[in-house]
């Protein structure tokens, strides 16, 4: 079994203040991440994703329930942690704060070169980081590795995350909002990146966004998490065209969609003719809406 | 000028009655804006601009980050700050009772009253543009206090109650800080300023990045509701044009400093004429289109 398999997991925070008051931010996730497959997250901020990520990254300890890598349950310290990390890695949003702009680029990569066994001299470090480098078209690779985060772009500073978290081998990738801080004209093809790299390693991906509309197009299954528990899941295609649950279907018609042109204007022109004030306000309790 | 006064002429417009008319009139004029930031070497944020808002209209200004949309709406406003400087150009306000102002001209108080007055401002970064050491009721207050002295702290009160209500708040968030607030409340609260003096225009940069999407929704019918209620003008800054199309009368494409492509969202969207924009739309893929439209190729584009 080569799979990351994440089981019945729930994450209870407790809340200031309150003598044991509990939140509960993940409740009873399971789902399988296979190699050369991915699996999109999605859901509203506050839903609950970015901890399930978190946990697989073993950022945070799940309140019951267990993360089992092939078949086998995951440390949460020590070498065997250690050996987890060789297979499963993060991306995390913020190109801008995940890249320590003391250090260059090569010692970026160098780090977990090292510290999983990767490179053991010099020359070898500089091989495989130059390796790296070009396999997230970061070329010329000799002039990038010496530059600092600053000197990059922000599509630039995400194929340098990513190729971190290439480095130790891993064979599982969270992606948790990868390209929401990038501009709009690099999105793609940073994703088209990470698809070809998912091609090229059989990687597992679990891709964590908001956007519906490339989490149709750039993985095979679509979670929907709502209030710490997934409320829908499928081929992508299948949840997009057909979604069954109500939150499913309120988060398709809020996805800005060019087709609707003007509709907007005319409802809201339609709700104030009949006087209603703006109706489907907090409409799930959404927070803040 | 006296609040109650302004309030009763923004209850007696109609609503909807801006649906004909907006397209016309133009409400502010940019000529030959050129904005460069002095460093070296100089950076030419913005290129020879001219721009027409028209009353009552959404004009979206798309552009992805650095190509100066922002430095643009600021310049609007004279709210560059060294080493920014407006190297050339006039933006005239035409205010409603027909008399002209010359924006860049403008110095001391007599900007100062109009600033937030005629064009109010809605800032990148719902979450950190409010002040997090006073409460909302303070901060909407200091509107007040700083624009219309004449106002009763009574009349404050109303009228800060009022503006939550139309924003969607609960007034009773008055007395919270920022903090307690959700990010989409906070930009709602954001708005509510805005809306304090009845301007007539608002300039909204970003207003919604930072937040997901069904909060986002909720803020976007709230301001086409209350546009349609105070016939204000926007211009709207994104870098997401789906969105864009959806809302905007018109559309700009900003690249480089320069609007390459000038039209309505409809135009934009159906017959895109730069290479720029046809690429812009096409960095978006479709969400209910078929799956040919774009497909995960593995390549970089």
């Amino acid at each position: 079994m080569k799979n990351l398999e994440v089981k019945h997991v729930v994450k209870d925070f407790r809340l200031a203040g309150g003598r044991g008051r509990k939140f509960r931010a993940v409740d009873d996730v399971s789902f399988t991440l296979e190699p050369g497959k991915t699996i999109a997250l999605v859901g509203e901020s506050g839903s609950g994703k970015s901890t399930v990520a978190r946990m697989i990254a073993k950022l945070e300890v799940p309140t019951s329930g267990e993360i089992l890598l092939d078949g086998k349950a995951s440390a949460t310290r020590g070498r065997a942690l250690d050996s987890y990390r060789h297979n499963v890695q993060m991306v995390f949003q913020d190109p801008f704060a995940s890249l320590n702009p003391f250090h260059t680029i090569r010692h970026h990569l160098e780090r977990p070169l090292r510290l999983h066994d990767k490179a053991k001299t010099t020359a070898e470090v500089d091989e495989q980081v130059a390796h790296l480098l070009e396999r997230v078209n970061l070329v010329p690779t000799a002039s990038v590795a010496l530059r600092r985060p600053h000197e990059l772009s922000g599509g630039q500073r995400q194929r340098v995350a990513i190729a971190r978290a290439l480095a130790p081998g891993a064979r599982f990738l969270i992606a948790d909002e990868p390209v929401s801080m990038l501009d709009v004209s690099i999105r793609l093809s940073v994703l088209n990146l990470l698809a070809r790299l998912q091609r090229e390693d059989n990687l597992g991906v679990l891709y964590i966004t908001h956007d519906l509309a490339t989490a149709r197009h750039f993985s095979d299954e679509i979670m929907v998490m709502f209030k710490g528990k997934v409320v829908e899941r499928g081929p992508s295609d299948e949840v997009i065209r057909n979604p069954q649950h109500e939150y499913t279907k309120l988060l398709l018609s809020a996805a800005p969609n060019p087709e609707n042109q003007g509709r907007l204007r005319e409802e809201v022109l339609a709700e104030m003719n009949l006087g209603a004030q703006a109706t489907d306000r907090d409409r799930f309790g959404t927070r803040g809406m | 000028m006296n609040a109650s006064l302004d309030l009763q002429s923004a209850s007696q417009r109609i609503p909807g009655n801006f649906g004909a008319s907006h397209g016309q009139e133009p409400v502010l004029t940019a000529h030959d804006i050129s904005i460069t930031y002095e460093v070296e070497p100089p950076v030419h944020a913005v290129k020879n601009v001219s721009l027409t808002l028209h009353r009552g209209e959404i004009l979206g200004l798309a552009g992805e980050s650095g190509c100066g949309k922002s430095t643009l709406a600021y310049g609007l406003n004279q709210l560059l700050k060294p080493p920014a400087l407006l190297r050339s150009g006039d933006v005239t306000f035409h205010d409603q009772g027909g008399t002209d102002i010359d924006v860049v001209g403008l110095e001391g108080d007599a900007l100062r009253a109009f600033r937030w007055d005629k064009i109010s401002m809605v800032f990148q970064g719902a979450m950190n543009s409010l002040n997090p050491v006073i409460t909302v009721r303070a901060q909407l207050f200091d509107v007040f206090t700083t624009h219309r002295p004449g106002m009763s702290k009574k009349e404050k009160e109303e009228r800060s109650q009022e503006l939550l209500r139309q924003v969607g708040v609960d007034p009773s968030r008055l007395d919270s800080y920022a903090h307690q607030l959700s990010g989409g409340m906070r930009q709602r609260v954001m708005i509510a300023m805005a809306l304090a003096l009845n301007p007539q225009v608002m300039i909204m940069d970003e207003p919604t990045t930072a937040l997901d999407v069904v909060v986002q929704r909720g803020i976007l019918r709230e301001l086409m509701r209350l546009r349609e209620t105070f016939g204000f003008a926007v211009i709207f800054i994104t870098h997401d044009l789906p969105l864009l199309l959806e809302i905007s009368d018109r559309i700009a494409v900003m690249l480089r400093g320069e609007i390459v492509e000038l039209n309505s969202a409809a135009n934009i969207y159906a017959r895109p004429q730069h290479e720029y924009t046809q690429r812009l739309l096409g960095s978006f893929p479709s969400l209910t289109g078929d799956r040919g439209a774009f497909i995960r190729t593995g390549e970089a584009i």
